[in-house]
Order: structure tokens, then sequence, then C-alpha cells
């Protein structure tokens, strides 16, 4: 045994693209010790400040690995670190900051709303940090092995957090459901990465046969790659195996963004999961999801780009269709933005199915506006329910405009925002996918979207006119917002509106943040 | 002396600016509200006036164009120019606004009733300035949010269904013109090896490097949206309704204004950017406009609702526009141009009009009212002025352009002409029958104590039978505005498709040996069957 252990080389790290996860992960770490060894000596507020600060300095330490990778002067193996199992992008760094805003956000949400509940403790911040953390590292994986670590971990503390709310029933029943499922899932996905091994050799996404990664910034550089190639079976690829391991993966990647038909479990545990956590799953775990999907089949997939197509194709249309028919029928406005959650996986699913750099920057736009969107939505949701988490209907909205102007024009500017209004960022989102499903002539695929755009507009409306055309429940309570969703909300509408206006700056930082995966040679 | 081209801007953004305002004036002082709102709105307007003013006849392009990049990676950018097409729209905006504001007051929440109505004309005003596609697809798709509001808010008792009717058949419309606008864009970049641009100068440069198919696809996404907008028969469904909930302003800025925005969209766009697959779907768009004039006039016929009549009359009277633009010649085009206005002005009174006795009786119930002419001697008097211009009497602006569009339509497809004018005939039916059933008559209890209009009121009603009766007998100021653009459209259309305008001259198609042959080729198929 001990030779097999003087066997194992020691690789090469660079640190510094590291440094963002490690302080999101030893951050909650850290939390946890100093909550343990302090006790009750802190104040309330103490592990949601962590958590932002620990947000803050994920950004921080990431900006300085986004500016290296823009200089021009870089050398092929500075594209990866530990031995090729991390990639070094802007696309794993665009999502790992996309992560931190998420984290930041939710645990402004979830401040007032753990002590109103009486749940306040640390351990609802540190299943964030670590499920942040490991979203991060789906993100960066270029090695299937590691994708599922980050994944479980990602997940893992996902389903704690939804079962949190100790004293109702729904929350518990979520988080079996969803840790029923989601495990049912991650054996696909783990059962799809087996039978990958088993056709290339290698879990490496730069390895696994010649040419099949890479990043082709246009179709016609694809096939000319594809022509100069042996094909997959002379490259030493089984194709049967493969194919069979790809649509594992697309399974098990379907579950974590909720893409119909594996989206059974999403209206069920958004309804019944603590609304922040609701909000940290539609924006964070969705976008740890579509980074992962993008990273495996856009980049690491790339030649065989028109045979994954298809299935995505289809993954797009159902969930368009069934996301938004079905979200009308709702008379909870969770279960409503849980549909609408559906639908707009069907619109990224229409940005991944455009596929190479056009994709790639239309689905970093849309997951980065929809955060915003998604999370400012539920964060009004938390505000609104009654204590106990209940309270979420529709009904419940009545009158809001006459109760609290300022709060039911942010839910309004937000909910306009996902109908892909004009001047909000939601409307960008839409735009920058549609000349991408069209730049890969797709048109149909483009008109469907569309349509569902409108259906779901619908729904959105119905929470306005409760909102705005319906008296006010003269009984009704006298709302508070504390000072936590205040703030959140306060930023995800500015965003909104800003990019509305003038999305340059976010569709520059999204057009660099494409994969690249590049083998590092053995 | 502002620079000119930062004219453009202002008259666009000072409504908005009046809005913010607005906004931010505190709820206890809520008197300055309306004052503030009519001064901005009367700003925007002379502006518009001053702008009609320096607008120089002669030059058939844009003039005051601002050009600034705004989203550059994706080609778009800001855009604004005026031309004889959309100069009169603008004054029409510019000058119905205030009317709007001034004669009709909220009944309650008046702070967001005013930002909506300045937000709303912000908008409208960018429909008809953006010389970018992108530019104008935010404009048009952003006014529906404030017209939302206003139906829903302050519309009577069926608002929330109207106004979500309005808003859903509006943007379904849109979404898919947003599919074709992008398609176009991107397909003609990569016909052109350029880059993606969507400024519609160059684009309109470029027409007709798409494959012909393709452009015609791209064509009927954009129609179908203007013809949602217009509103055609038969996606038409949701006026009645969106006009009928609406408060006072809101039908007044609806028919004036913004049905408005299909029918320049189609001129704008569809004509300009597709030569060949307008003149490939001419007689479709034409036919419906036909089927528009004839199903609006009988429909308003059976009205029993005089807000209602005045909805579906605007059905007819935007068939008559659309006749005319899809008759692809000087005259139609012109014809249609005008009628624009004209329909802004006179339907506009007309909702004023039903809006001011709805106000005193509380109904429009055609039944419930009577002999009003003996109660509300003035009202009657305008309003007979006003529908008579929506008859088309000679003398009064309705007049000058369904003659210009009959010319028009009558060159180009002469039988389409004979049934369109029939609609002339109906329309008079209609609104004279309507007329004789509310105004004459001796009126009963209810009826007899109305009061007449106030000076206010007046004061409103003065401009529009102004205008109405000025374009009547000389429209030669509007008309000399647009010749010159309207003939480069013409050439335009010309020049890209090798097609010829049929001007007055031309022998027409349609006659009697091609109807010969016609029915000679008919009888051989029934033979053979």
């Amino acid at each position: 045994m001990l030779s097999v252990f003087a066997q194992v080389d020691i690789p090469d790290i660079q640190w510094l693209p590291l440094i963002p996860h490690m302080v999101m992960a030893g951050s909650a770490v850290v939390l946890l010790t100093i909550v343990s060894l302090a006790g009750q000596r802190l104040p309330d507020w103490f592990p949601s400040a962590w958590t932002v600060a620990t947000g803050l300095a994920v950004l921080a330490t990431a900006i300085p690995v986004w500016l290296r990778l823009g200089d021009e002067l870089l050398s092929l193996s500075d594209f990866s670190t530990a031995a090729g199992a991390i990639g070094v992008d802007r696309f794993s760094v665009f999502v790992n900051m996309l992560l931190a805003c998420t984290v930041v956000l939710t645990a402004l949400i979830a401040d007032g709303f753990l002590r109103r509940e009486k749940l306040d403790s640390p351990a609802f911040y540190v299943l964030l940090m670590l499920s942040a953390a490991g979203g991060m590292t789906m993100a960066s994986a270029n090695n299937l092995i590691v994708l599922f670590l980050g994944l479980e971990i990602l997940s893992l503390a996902v389903y704690v957090l939804v079962a949190m709310h100790l004293r109702r029933a729904e929350s518990q029943e979520a988080g079996i459901k969803y840790f029923v499922l989601g495990a049912f899932a991650s054996a696909f996905l783990l059962y799809g990465i087996a039978l990958i091994y088993g056709a290339t050799g290698s879990v490496n996404l730069a390895d696994m046969g010649e040419g099949l990664s890479g990043f082709f910034t246009t179709p016609e550089a694809a096939l000319s790659s594809e022509s100069g190639l042996p094909s997959l079976a002379d490259s030493g690829v089984d194709e049967g195996l493969f194919y069979a391991g790809m649509a594992m993966l697309l399974v098990g990647f379907g579950f974590k963004v909720a893409a119909v038909p594996f989206h059974a479990w999403t209206p069920d545990v958004y309804q019944g999961a603590p609304s922040p956590v609701v909000s940290y799953m539609a924006a964070g775990v969705k976008a740890a999801g579509f980074a992962a999907l993008l990273r495996v089949f856009v980049g690491g997939f790339a030649r065989v780009t028109e045979d994954w197509r298809p299935a995505v194709f289809g993954l797009a249309v159902a969930s368009l269709a069934v996301g938004s028919v079905l979200a009308i029928v709702q008379t909870d406005v969770k279960r409503v933005l849980a549909y609408s959650s559906i639908s707009h996986a069907g619109f990224i699913l229409v940005g991944v199915q455009a596929a190479f750099a056009e994709g790639s920057r239309s689905v970093m736009f849309y997951l980065a506006a929809y955060a915003a969107m998604a999370i400012g939505s539920f964060a009004v949701v938390t505000v609104v329910s009654d204590p106990g988490d209940e309270g979420t209907t529709i009904e419940n909205l009545r009158g809001l405009a006459a109760r609290r102007p300022v709060l039911a024009g942010a839910f309004t500017v937000l909910l306009l925002s996902q109908a892909g209004i004009p001047f909000t960022v939601g409307f960008w989102a839409k735009f920058e996918v549609l000349s991408a499903a069209i730049d890969a002539r797709s048109y149909w695929l483009a008109v469907i979207a569309m349509l569902a755009a409108v259906v779901a507009a619908f729904l959105y409306l119905r929470i306005v006119v409760s909102m705005y055309l319906e008296s006010p429940d003269p009984d009704a309570p006298r709302l508070r917002i504390p000072p936590g969703p205040a703030v959140a909300i306060g930023i995800v509408v500015l965003f909104t509106v800003a990019f509305g206006v003038y999305p340059e700056p976010l569709t520059d930082l999204a057009k660099h943040a494409v994969p690249i995966i590049v083998s590092v040679g053995s | 002396m502002m620079g000119a081209s930062t004219v453009l801007p202002v008259i666009i953004f000072l409504p908005l600016v009046g809005a913010a305002a607005i906004a931010l004036i505190a709820p206890s002082r809520s008197t300055v509200l309306k004052p503030v709102a009519v001064a901005t709105s009367a700003a925007t307007g002379a502006l518009t006036l001053w702008l009609m003013a320096a607008f120089d006849a002669n030059d058939s392009g844009f003039q005051f164009t601002q050009l600034t990049e705004w989203v550059g990676s994706a080609g778009i950018s800001w855009h604004v120019g005026v031309d004889g097409i959309s100069l009169f729209l603008v004054v029409l905006t510019g000058v119905l606004f205030p009317l709007a504001i001034v004669a009709c007051d909220p009944p309650h929440d008046a702070k967001a009733y005013y930002v909506w109505l300045l937000v709303l004309e912000t908008g409208c005003l960018g429909v008809f300035l953006a010389l970018d596609l992108v530019l104008f697809f935010l404009f048009f798709e952003v006014v529906l949010i404030p017209m939302y509001f206003l139906i829903g808010s302050w519309g009577h008792a069926n608002r929330k269904y109207a106004a979500t009717k309005f808003f859903l058949f509006t943007m379904l419309g849109s979404a898919l013109m947003l599919v074709g606008m992008l398609a176009l864009v991107i397909l003609t970049a990569q016909q052109t090896g350029e880059a993606v641009t969507f400024n519609l100068l160059e684009l309109a440069e470029d027409a007709g490097a798409l494959p012909t198919i393709t452009a015609r696809w791209i064509f009927l996404s954009f129609a179908l949206a203007f013809a949602v907008k217009v509103p055609m028969f038969p996606v038409h469904t949701w006026l009645p309704d969106a006009h009928t909930e609406a408060p006072t302003a809101g039908s007044v800025i609806l028919a004036g204004v913004m049905l408005k925005l299909g029918t320049y969209g189609l001129v704008r766009f569809g004509l300009y950017l597709f030569p060949e697959a307008t003149r490939y779907f001419a007689p479709l768009m034409f036919t419906l406009g036909v089927i528009g004039i004839l199903y609006g006039a009988v429909v308003a016929t059976m009205q029993r609702d005089l807000k209602r009549l005045v909805a579906y009359s605007s059905v007819a009277h935007l068939g008559f526009i659309v006749l005319g633009i899809f008759a692809l010649n000087t005259e139609g085009l012109e014809g249609g141009l005008l009628q624009m206005v004209n329909h802004g002005l006179s339907t506009g009174a007309l909702f004023l009009l039903v809006g001011f006795i709805y106000d005193r009786r509380h109904t429009r119930q055609i039944s419930e009212l009577i002999g009003l002419q003996k109660a509300a001697p003035v009202l009657a008097a305008v309003f007979t002025v006003v529908m008579l211009s929506s008859v088309g009497l000679p003398g009064l602006n309705g007049f000058v352009g369904e003659f210009l569009i009959l010319t028009g339509a009558f060159v180009a497809h002469r039988w389409w002409a004979v049934v369109a004018a029939a609609g002339v005939i109906f329309a008079a039916l209609y609104l004279l029958w309507a007329y004789q059933r509310v105004f004459h008559g001796t009126p009963d209890d209810a009826n007899r104590s109305m009061p007449d209009l106030t000076w206010q009121e007046k004061l409103v009603m003065a401009p529009l039978v102004g205008l109405i009766v000025f374009l009547g007998v000389y429209p030669k100021p509007v008309i000399e505005r647009m010749e010159p653009a309207v003939n480069a459209l013409i050439e335009h259309i010309e020049q890209v498709e090798g097609f010829e305008s049929p001007t007055v001259g031309d022998r027409p198609e349609g006659s009697f040996e091609e109807l010969r042959t016609l029915k000679a080729h008919h009888g051989d198929e029934e033979e053979g069957h």
C-alpha cells in the first residue's frame, strides 16, 4: 500500500484562482467555529453580517483573477490548475462572482426572516456559504469527478436548507422530496460520468478524446476543426457508451436547473422551503447548474454540438411550454414564481442550444439578470408573508400598492423585468438569448420562446392586477419591512433598471465569460 | 435658442421630466399636480409646433437627427430624426396630450394618473422619432405599461379584463416582431458581411440583401405586430374593450395617438425595409383593410353603447388608412398619412365629447340619451362638426384624406376602392343615426337638465374644431411637408424592387380586357369540372 502513496504526484498548483473558493468554504467553517465558541455573546446580526462580508471578500479576491485572465501573454497552462482538474477562465470567475452576489443578497434577506420565524441559528449561513462553495467548484471543474464533488456539496447543503423550517411540515416535506429526487438525479449524473469514462478513458474534459472539447467561437470553426480530425470512433471513443453517458449527464443537470421533464419537484419545494432559501435556489443553484451544463456541453463536448443540440432543444421547448402554461393556474405566489423559474430555465436553454461563444455569453447575461429578478421577487414574498412563512397566496398581495407603494413598485419592476418589458434588464436578457438563437439559425425556437414569454406575461400581470387594481383587506396588519430585505430589494431593483437602460457593462462582462478548456498535456 | 439636433431628445424626454417632477410632489400639495402636468405637456406641444415651423419642407430626408452609440457591442444606437411622414404624428401627439389632460380630471389617485399619462407621451413621441430598430421597439413596447395602468386603474366596470386583454394582444404581436427584427439584422449582417447594426437608414440601404422568402417571413412578423396595434381585422378584438373601458383621456390617446403607432410602423418599417414583401403582401393587406372598413361600419351600426360605437368606427377608419398605405402610390400614401392625423383629431374629439356626456349623465347607452340638443346646444353643435368630419363631409378634414385614399386605391385596385367607398356611406349611416337618436327629439326628465359645455371644455374643443375645419379647407401646409418624404419612399420601393407605382394615367389592373380574360378562364375551369 505504501508504494501506492509514494507514487502520488503532488501537482503544481496556482493558488490565485483558488483563493475565492477557499474564502467561501473556509469562512463557513470559521463562522461555525466562532459561533460554537462564543455562543450567545454574539449580537443577532453577526452571522448575517459575516456572510455578507464573506461574499464581498470573494468578490474582491475574484477581481484580480478576472483582470489577470485579460493578459494576452498567458500560456495555455495558465487556464487550469490542480493538474487540469480546475479550469481557470473568466467563465468560472463570472459564475463565482454571481454566486458571491447571491450569497450576499440571500444573507440580507434571511436576516430579518430567520429572527421573525425564531430560527436564528448560524447553521443557515454556514450551509449557505458551503453550498455556494460547491457551486463555485461546479462552475470551475474541468474534471467530472471534481464537478460531481461540487454538485454534491452544493446539493447536500441545500437539502438541509430546504428543511430548515423546523415547525413547518411543508418545509420538512419539501426537504425529503428534494433530497430523494436530488439523490436520484445525482445517481444519474454519476452513472453518466462512469459511462463517459468508460467510453473515453478519462474524466478530464480536456483529455477525453482528440478534439472532443475545446472552444469554438463559431459553428464554422467547429466544422472546420472536425473535418481535420478523425471521427469519434477513430479517436478511440466508444460512441454508444459516450452518447448514453451524455444523456445521463443531461438528466442530472436538467434536474438541478429544473428543466422539464425533470422539474416535478420545483413547485412543491419552492412552496415548502423557507422563502430566503428559495431565492438562493432560484438564483444560485440554477446558475451553478447552468454553469456546469455549459462547461461540460458547450465547452467539453463542443465537437459533438450537433448531437446534443436536439436534446437541449426538446428540453427548452418543454420547459417554456410547461413553465408558462402551468404557472397561470397557480394561486400561490411562490408556486407561480416556481413555474416561472421553469419557464426562465427554458429561455436559458434556448441560449445553451445556440452553443458556441454567442450562446455562452447570452446564458451568462441571462443568469445574472435572472438572479437579480428572482432574488428580488422572493425577497418581496419573504417580506409580505405572514409569520410561519404562510400567506403567500396572490390574495395576500391584494392592494399592496395602497399599503406599501414603494414595495409594490419594486415588485412590479421585477415582475415586468421577468416579463421582458423594455428598459429592464430582463428585456436585454431575452434579447441576448434570442440573438444567439437566431445566430444559430434556430428561428422556430426563438418564436416558441417569445410565445411562451407572452403567456408568462399574463401571470406576472395577474400579480400586478392584484397589487394595484384590487382594494386592500382593511384588517391586514401593518407590514414591517426589515432593513436587510429592504437593502437587498433596493440593490436588485437598481440593477434591473440601470442595466435595463444601459446594458453595455454587463454585456461586456458576459462577452468575456466563455469557458476555455485546454489540455495541459501530460 | 436650442441647437437643432438636441430638440428631439428634449421633446421626447420633457414629459418624462414632468412625470418625475409630479412623482416628487408632496401629497399635501395635490392642487399643483394638474398645472404641472398641463404645463409640461403644453411645453412639449409648443416644441412640436416649433418643430413643424422649422421643418424644411423641401427636404425629403430626416431632419434634426441625432446619432449616438448606445449599446455598441450589439450595434444599437440612440438615433432619432423626423421627416415628413412622422412630423405630423409628432405634432398630433404634442397637441392631443395637453388637451386630454386639461379636459378630464381623474376621480382618484391624481398623482399616478398624471405620471402615467406623461410617461405615455414620452413613449409615443419616442416611437415616432426613433430611427433605430431596437430603440423603436423599446418605445413601442413600453407604451403598454402606462396604458395598462390607465385602463386598469381609472377605467370603467370591466377594466381589469380590458387592460389585460389589451396588454397581452399587443405583446403577442410585438413578441414575434422582436424575433423578426433580430433575424432581419443578423441575417442582413451575414449577407453583407458588415457589422451588426439596428440603424434603420443603413438597413434600408441593404433592403433586398435578404433572400426573398426570408424577407417575406420577417415582413409578416412585423406586419402582425403592427396589425394588432392598428388594429386590422381580424386582430382588432381588443380595441372595443380597451376603448370602452378606458377613462376618457385614455380613449382619446388610445384612438388619437396609439393606433397610429401601428400604421406608422407599417409605413416606416414595412414599406421602407421590405419593399418586395410589401408589394407581395399588398393584396392581402388592403383586402384586410377593406374588410375592416365594412366590418367596422356594420358592427358600429349595431352598437347600443355610444363609446363602443365610436370605437368600432375607428376600426373602419383605420381600414381606410391601411388601404391607402398599401395602394403604394403617392396619393394613397399621402391620404393615409393625412387620415392618420384626421382620425386622431376627429375620433379624439368624439371620445372627449362622449366622455363629457358620460360625466353628466353617467351612462353611455344610446337608448337612455335623447334630445340633448335642447339641453346642451353648444355640445350638440360641436358634436355635429366633429361627427361630420368623421363621416368625411367635404370642407372638413376627413374628406381630404378619404378622397386621396380612394383616388390612390382606385388607380391601384379599382374594385377594392369601389367597395371601400361604400364604407363612407355606412359611416354616414351609423354616425348620423346615432346623432339623431341622442341629440334629436324631446328630452325626457333625465336629459332635460343636462348642463352644456363648461368654458374649460369649450377651450379644449376649440383647437380641435379649428384644426378640423382648417385642414378641410386648406390642407396644403400639411401635404407639402409630407410630399417629398412620401415621394422618396415610393422611389425607394421602386428602386429596390424594379416595381412601378401605379399612378393616375396608367391603365389600372382589372381593366375590361383583363376581366374578360379572367372570366373566360374561370369559365373554362368550371367547364372542366
